[in-house]
């Protein structure tokens, strides 16, 4: 043990006494840790904000679809399906999307009969009167409602209508609200002009999770024409598409990887005449192969985990101090129109471990054999020059 | 599902492990033809370097081999999510069964990685090399179960489908089936908990007879009755410590007790248990190579540390479970 910590000593003064070299090593290597680790908090980052929002999602989504695109629902469709064994609750949904041309941003409009729980976390109210709403941080920042306490939106027969400001969301998730503005359900069938009688969808409630498959087959059965999407089809989806991403953005990295490995490969193989040198000094003073090859080991674990710290350290501050703007708008997809939004820091231990495979296992595999060739060096042979 | 991160880490970690294992196996088959201690001549030299090179691949690539159960089945647990009808690593597995075959054999290796990663450090320790025909050749026979558990593992996520319908533990480990994991959870309660804390006891009582007595007969007792407290130790998982952690009279999956909503208290406890049993196991597998003079003090001074780890290990590993048992608001008993 003591024998070991000595090494790790002298191992830290021999890092420091060739300070350019170790730190050229250590700058690539925590590069590529922090561009990997980026993809891995970003991709987590994502999934724990869909995870908040799976929480308000309805048990099972109705939807009726023509000529395979989505379509207003007949509200009396859900006399039948509310019969149906099983199902607690039914009610119509009436929401869509408003593209506003005034801050290029689109925001979520949704009728407050159909508000999904999360959204209870709520400074103000949720309107209750014709011409009141309540809106999101990221909408109320961009058209400043907070200070004014109005919202102005130009309805489908190009008039624009005020809206009283009552409640601003602060949601824990901000993805979840950033974009949303919530009106009655009559502001929003008047505003969009839906056609008397038809909502967007329809929320149904499940108490019991084991029965939503052979509902979501009856209601299919009832009426052909809709779809019903299932929670858990969502929140598979999801992870399929965030999996996905990030394990492609990965294969991708992995050119800076092998880059990497030939780079450590190399340096591990160009040996300095002072570092021979030092070598053959170590063995003619007595120190055998194996304690050459354990400073060798120390050097590279010091090396591996400063490196790995700091990049892990780096990935971090890059993803939720700034966003992960590097990297967002290829695993995000859909952030062009979006409101900017923070995310909420996540941190997962087995990322540590993934990121160890990733990098720490190639580094060790590409300098193995280099450190072996050198701490077999013959002290005679480096000392005669 | 290849290109789930976990999965691609642990595709790309075993596939370079193997790498370097297969160039340890093909030096170390030299060295087995070539070597010839007597002799001073500069190829001797030449091989007597090269196992250091052996030993430090083979060491890292064990080593990783080791972890790489660890982020096996955090992978099993993370991709349950992916499949209709799972609800943790019992349900990924049964989405292809392959991956069974790749856990048991995880296991497997994990073992005989360790003991050869013991019997090269004794190796090591002694002048002459005493054990190196021996090493080489029991490396030469890890080789194929390592390149088996590679296989096992690429042919499981390769044959991962997200379109089946999978069964979860609940099905699997019910006490209502017929299957060997539902006849373990059927176990009644009172027996099996009398059984494991009572081998417990018997257990501690070998390892301090052994600390006391050098003798190789108890050495070798201690070898099986390690590998007999694995087996009593997951029956017991399945059984009851399961139901207790989850609160939960009629849930006995061994897996779920990994997951975040258990404070994956299942991680200590398998890792206490294998090391444990892994130690206790050491002792008697060594008795044969005490014949060797050189190796009969070196051997002996290793035994009281690998004793002193098993007894730790193993009463760690009874602590955390006896902690969760007493924690948790499931009582059977008044």
């Amino acid at each position: 043990m003591t024998k070991h910590l000595k090494i790790i000593d002298y191992a830290i003064t021999s890092l420091l006494r060739r300070r350019y070299k170790s730190f050229a090593i250590l700058a690539a290597y925590s590069l590529t840790v922090t561009t990997l680790a980026s993809v891995l908090f970003l991709t987590h980052a994502l999934r724990t904000e869909t995870d908040y929002i799976m929480q308000g999602v309805p048990d099972l989504i109705v939807q009726r679809t023509i000529a395979g695109r989505h379509e207003l629902i007949p509200v009396d469709y859900a006399e039948k399906i509310g019969a149906i064994p099983g199902v607690s609750g039914i009610r119509p949904r009436y929401w869509g999307y408003y593209y506003d041309g005034l801050t290029e941003a689109n925001y979520t409009l949704l009728g407050s009969g159909g508000e999904p729980a999360p959204l209870q976390m709520l400074t103000g109210r949720l309107p209750v009167n014709p011409g009141e709403s309540a809106v999101g941080a990221g909408v109320a920042a961009l058209r400043g409602s907070a200070v004014s306490g109005e919202l102005i939106l130009v309805n489908s027969r190009n008039i624009g209508v005020l809206f009283q400001v009552t409640g601003l969301f602060r949601s824990e998730s901000n993805l979840l609200t950033n974009d949303l503005v919530v009106l009655t359900d009559r502001d929003i069938v008047d505003f969009f002009g839906f056609p008397p009688g038809e909502a967007t969808d329809f929320a149904v409630s499940i108490p019991q999770s084991s029965e939503i498959q052979t509902i979501a087959a009856k209601i299919k059965q009832l009426y052909p024409d809709t779809r019903p999407i299932t929670k858990r089809e969502l929140t598979r989806t999801y992870d399929m598409v965030f999996g996905w991403r990030s394990g492609m953005m990965l294969t991708v990295f992995c050119a800076a990887i092998i880059a990497f490995c030939i780079m450590a490969w190399d340096k591990a193989t160009g040996l300095s005449a002072d570092e021979k040198l030092e070598i053959g000094i170590l063995k003619a003073i007595g120190w055998d192969t194996a304690d050459v090859l354990a400073l060798k080991f120390w050097e590279g674990l010091i090396i591996s985990l400063t490196a790995f710290l700091s990049g892990m350290i780096l990935a971090y501050v890059h993803v939720f101090f700034f966003n992960g703007f590097v990297l967002a708008a290829v695993i995000k997809g859909w952030s062009v129109l979006f409101p900017t939004f923070r995310l909420t820091p996540a941190f997962n231990l087995f990322y540590v471990l993934i990121m160890g495979f990733f990098t720490v296992v190639p580094y060790v595999a590409s300098t193995v054999i280099p450190t072996w060739r050198a701490a077999i060096t013959d002290p005679d042979s480096v000392m005669r020059g | 599902m290849i290109l789930h991160p976990g999965v691609l880490a642990l595709n790309i970690g075993s596939a370079i492990t193997l790498l370097m294992l297969l160039y340890a196996t093909v030096t170390g088959t030299v060295i087995i033809f070539r070597w010839d201690y007597s002799s001073s001549s500069a190829a001797q030299l030449m091989l007597e370097r090269r196992t250091y090179l052996i030993s430090t691949l083979v060491n890292y690539s064990l080593g990783f081999q080791v972890l790489s159960l660890i982020l096996f089945i955090y992978c099993l647990d993370d991709i349950h999510q992916l499949f209709i009808g799972a609800m943790c690593a019992t349900g990924s597995l049964n989405a292809n069964p392959v991956g069974w075959y790749a856990l048991l054999s995880k296991i497997m290796v994990f073992f005989l990685a360790g003991f050869w990663i013991a019997l090269n450090v004794i190796d090591q320790k002694a002048e002459e090399y005493p054990l190196i025909k021996l090493k080489y050749l029991l490396l030469i026979l890890l080789l194929p179960c390592i390149v088996l558990d590679f296989y096992l593992q690429i042919s499981y996520f390769l044959g991962l489908d997200p379109a089946i319908i999978t069964s979860c533990c609940g099905s699997l480990f019910g006490g209502d089936g017929d299957g060997a994991a539902s006849s373990l959870a059927a176990l009644p309660l009172v027996p099996s908990m009398l059984a494991f804390y009572g081998y417990f006891l018997v257990f501690s009582m070998i390892v301090c007879l052994n600390l006391y007595f050098a003798s190789a007969a108890l050495r070798v007792l201690l070898t099986l009755a390690s590998a007999l407290f694995l087996v009593l130790a997951i029956v017991s998982i399945i059984s009851f410590v399961s139901t207790y952690i989850y609160e939960l009279p009629t849930h006995h999956c061994p897996f779920d007790i990994m997951q975040r909503g258990y404070h994956f208290i299942g991680y200590p406890i398998y890792l206490t248990l294998l090391l444990g049993s892994y130690f206790g196991m050491l002792p008697g597998l060594f008795q044969p190579l005490k014949k060797i003079s050189c190796l009969r003090q070196i051997i002996g001074a290793a035994e009281t540390k690998w004793l002193t780890w098993s007894l730790t290990g193993v009463t760690l590993f009874v602590i955390l479970v006896t902690y969760a048992i007493n924690l948790s608001k499931l009582t059977y008993f008044q």
